[in-house]
């Protein structure tokens, strides 16, 4: 099973009920950057299931002819803007991230999350200098809770998972971006009935209830 | 030619098990070719990020090299000749980023010069001075896991040496470091080369410490590995063509050495071993 980094908690606390409820199946894991994994899946690595952070990269998947039937959306995240515990540096505000004294790091523009920050300070009209982007979204919160960096924009649910770590600030409506999550059967799946059964659980109830305790949205 | 014999000599299981090695090298590098989108490697190879990559790639390299040779050789000498309590845990200690993973060594870098480090926090306090997210701490990680093979091939070298020599020449009232930069440095001038190749490779191909302690920025802190990590997440071509940029832009540097210093130094040592 791959999936996209930001769902490393929820998805291997989905993955122990999944597997209490269907005793012998044994799930194994791969997170990294959504589109890092496409590319593996597109180089023929022997994958079941394929959870993404975002649409593109799914959609880039399956005009390839690597997804079994049409992908489904399973949940819905928000972009927060990410600080240190206590915020020290008073941010309250998508503009603050102008002010060139500021240690901003964003995810790269190849990855979604980076694609997702980009978008915001572009409909924000806010010009940010980041120090650095990140090859993948949880080393743009690991620069933040480690105080290396001031601020970040991750998903909201990173900031959860960071506990008293970090603290999120929300970013309005009008610029923010909703990422969507999509999953779909790999196409030569070595196990498809246990994928289809894991997708079943995914988007049923206990799936999702999972799902929103991790602080993701309905889809 | 004594090298014809040498070679005439070799049992067949060698020279068999030895071209499997070649083959192991050559067939990934030969898969590269294969998949390298030639049409379009030209666009990729002057791009503008991929030329500040590139360059990037090649000063900090050239620097961190400089930085183990200033330091890795002192280290080299004091642990060759000096014999004190604890040398063999200075020895470990000195070679540990050999064995930890980059990523795990960039991690430490931060503990110690990050903005909270143990010793960053000074620097920054006092110094206004930052490493992470710079230039200069691209050069820092990449020295960090490059200076122990340096150290290890000189002191290896230093202490396979004939002390005799250096000791005759003290004995005709040489000063230690007289005896040390006319004696001892000539004779281990092959491994001294050997090993500022070897540092300068490992810093080039640096991946894990630099991204985690300096991140990822064109022009200021995104090396040509880390240009090339970025673009396999949308475009696999171009990582290959970034990769195939990399290689051999070392490729030409090691062999280039190999023959113009290595070779030569190194027969020139097997000639006086042979007097001797």
């Amino acid at each position: 099973m791959f999936a996209a980094a930001s769902l490393t908690e929820v998805f291997t606390s989905i993955g122990e009920g999944f597997e209490a409820d269907n005793p012998g199946v044994e799930i194994t894991f791969n997170f990294a950057s959504s589109s890092a994994l496409a590319g593996q899946i597109t180089s023929g690595a022997p994958v079941d299931v394929f959870a993404s952070a975002d649409a593109a990269t799914m959609s880039r998947l399956t005009d390839a002819g690597g997804t079994t039937g049409a992908p489904m959306t399973f949940a819905r995240n928000e972009l927060v803007i990410v600080v240190g515990a206590g915020n020290p540096r008073k941010i309250t505000s998508i503009r603050d991230l102008a002010d060139p004294d500021l240690i901003v790091v964003l995810a790269a523009p190849q990855v979604p999350a980076g694609r997702y920050a980009a978008q915001i300070l572009e409909q924000a009209g806010v010009t940010v200098t980041p120090k650095s982007l990140e090859a993948d979204v949880k080393a743009v919160l690991t620069k933040v809770t480690s105080g290396e960096a001031d601020a970040g924009i991750v998903y909201a649910t990173d900031v959860r998972a960071a506990g008293d770590e970090a603290v999120g600030i929300a970013i309005p409506e009008a610029a923010n971006v909703v990422a969507t999550y999509p999953v779909a059967i790999v196409e030569g799946a070595p196990n498809p009935a246990g994928a289809s059964a894991f997708l079943a659980y995914l988007t049923g109830p206990k799936g999702q209830a999972t799902l929103a305790s991790f602080g993701f949205g309905r889809p | 030619m004594s090298s014809r014999t040498t070679r005439d000599r070799l049992p067949l299981a060698v020279m068999g098990l030895a071209a499997l090695a070649v083959g192991f090298f050559a067939l990934p590098l030969l898969g590269l070719l294969w998949r390298a989108p030639w049409s379009s490697a030209w666009d990729v190879v002057t791009d503008p990020i991929t030329r500040a990559a590139l360059w990037l790639s090649i000063s900090c390299s050239l620097w961190s090299t400089a930085a183990s040779v200033l330091f890795g050789v002192p280290l080299a000498w004091v642990l060759a000749r000096v014999e004190f309590p604890g040398r063999g845990v200075v020895r470990a200690l000195c070679t540990l980023s050999m064995v930890v993973p980059p990523v795990v060594g960039g991690v430490a870098l931060f503990a110690a010069l990050g903005r909270r480090g143990l010793l960053g926090q000074y620097l920054d306090l006092w110094f206004g001075l930052r490493l992470p997210f710079s230039t200069a701490g691209v050069v820092v990680a990449q020295t960090f896991v490059a200076m122990p093979f340096l150290v290890i091939t000189v002191e290896g070298a230093l202490r396979q040496q004939d002390r005799r020599l250096e000791e005759a020449a003290r004995t005709l009232g040489a000063t230690s470091w007289y005896a040390f930069r006319r004696v001892t440095l000539p004779s281990i001038r092959p491994a001294l080369i050997a090993g500022t190749v070897l540092a300068w490779a490992r810093a080039l191909g640096e991946f894990g410490a630099t991204i985690t302690f300096a991140g990822n920025f064109p022009g200021r802190t995104q090396t040509l590995p880390l240009a090339a990590y970025l673009a396999l997440e949308t475009d696999p071509d171009d990582a290959i063509v970034l990769s195939l940029l990399l290689i051999s832009t070392s490729f030409v540097v090691l062999v280039g050495l190999r023959d113009r210093w290595l070779g030569a130094a190194a027969s020139g040592t097997g000639r006086s071993v042979a007097e001797r």
